[in-house]
């Protein structure tokens, strides 16, 4: 009489609300996730200068003194400009190799200096800053048709051709130090 | 004449939804690594410059944040210029100086990133570049947005 029940379902455990599950961790993920890249414009700040050991010697054709002040003008070497200017500007002064005895020896001896006031506005320097590191683009664009035949940008990073340009056309952008005060 | 019957296949019409859980699984795995959490949260705020040539920073674990800008008052107002670093204000400059010298210590390859409002006055970050020198954590990028 003892008999054993038979189940009539099968053993298996239902899976489809892992479905279910999987997906609403998933709409978790894709909304918490932020795909936004940090775009930005990088520089190097120079180091404190020690005690030490002096600052290398500039020759004054090799450096290149952009100054703003606290009412958004800027100074190119003592001459006023306007900021939509500053582009052409560095790139005759970088590119000058050597040519005009006013401007810069070589790229790689290209110094540009940037002073600002301390009520200088932040916009007008991202600006400035902007025109400037633009020169270098189209300095390295250049460059990088002229030898390779591609812009800079379809360089891959870290290869050696990519190397070479920024070799060519080094950032030798300077922060100068503040006034005290 | 019943020659014209339509033809039905004898297939079944249920799409196989068995497999489907392993794709979402594998959606998710991508999310889950890829996710990187809202980071803090902003007591300044932040109206982004805008610019032409930049560059994008794509190894985000080297990064590490200042925020400058106007403090957000609890009324909604908006207070005077103020640098923050993770999570708190910092009314001190010269804090500046440790806080990142600590954070270069654990990541040697820091770049720190100046989130700074349009608005601002340049010597509030005059006095913060000086520290990140006196820090020696020399690789900096001003964020900003792209010029459109």
């Amino acid at each position: 009489m003892l008999e054993k029940k038979k189940r009539s379902s099968s053993v298996e455990i239902n899976s489809s609300p892992m479905a279910d599950i999987a997906f609403l961790l998933l709409i978790f993920f894709l909304v918490v996730t932020t795909i936004d890249i940090d775009t930005g414009i990088g520089l190097v700040l120079p180091p404190i200068p020690d005690d030490v050991t002096p600052p290398p010697p500039v020759h004054e054709r090799n450096l290149m003194n952009i100054l703003v002040n606290s009412q958004g003008m800027v100074l190119i070497n003592e001459q006023p400009a306007a900021v939509s200017t500053v582009r052409e500007q560095v790139r005759e002064f970088v590119d000058n190799q050597g040519v005009n005895p006013e401007l810069s020896d070589s790229p790689d001896d290209a110094i540009i200096s940037i002073k600002t006031d301390r009520m200088t506005p932040y916009n007008i320097y991202i600006d400035m800053l902007d025109e400037v590191m633009g020169a270098y683009a189209e300095l390295r664009d250049a460059a990088s048709l002229q030898q390779f035949g591609v812009p800079f940008g379809a360089l891959s990073q870290g290869s050696e051709q990519r190397e070479l340009i920024q070799e060519m056309y080094p950032k030798k952008i300077s922060i100068a130090e503040p006034d005290e005060g | 004449m019943a020659k014209f019957k339509k033809k039905q296949a004898n297939t079944e019409q249920n799409i196989p939804t068995s497999a489907m859980p392993d794709v979402v699984f594998m959606l998710i795995i991508f999310f889950m690594v890829t996710t990187v959490m809202r980071e803090v949260e902003l007591q300044v705020q932040i109206e982004y410059a805008e610019a032409e040539n930049i560059e994008k920073i794509e190894r985000k674990r080297l990064v590490s944040y200042v925020y400058i800008g106007p403090e957000r008052l609890p009324g909604g107002g908006l207070g005077d210029t103020k640098v923050q670093i993770d999570d708190s204000i910092i009314d001190d400059i010269n804090a500046i100086r440790q806080i990142m010298y600590d954070k270069l210590l654990e990541q040697p390859e820091l770049i720190v990133s100046l989130r700074v409002d349009e608005n601002s006055e340049f010597g509030i970050i005059t006095d913060v570049q000086q520290e990140l020198r006196h820090a020696n954590t020399l690789r900096i990028n001003y964020s900003t947005r792209r010029e459109l």
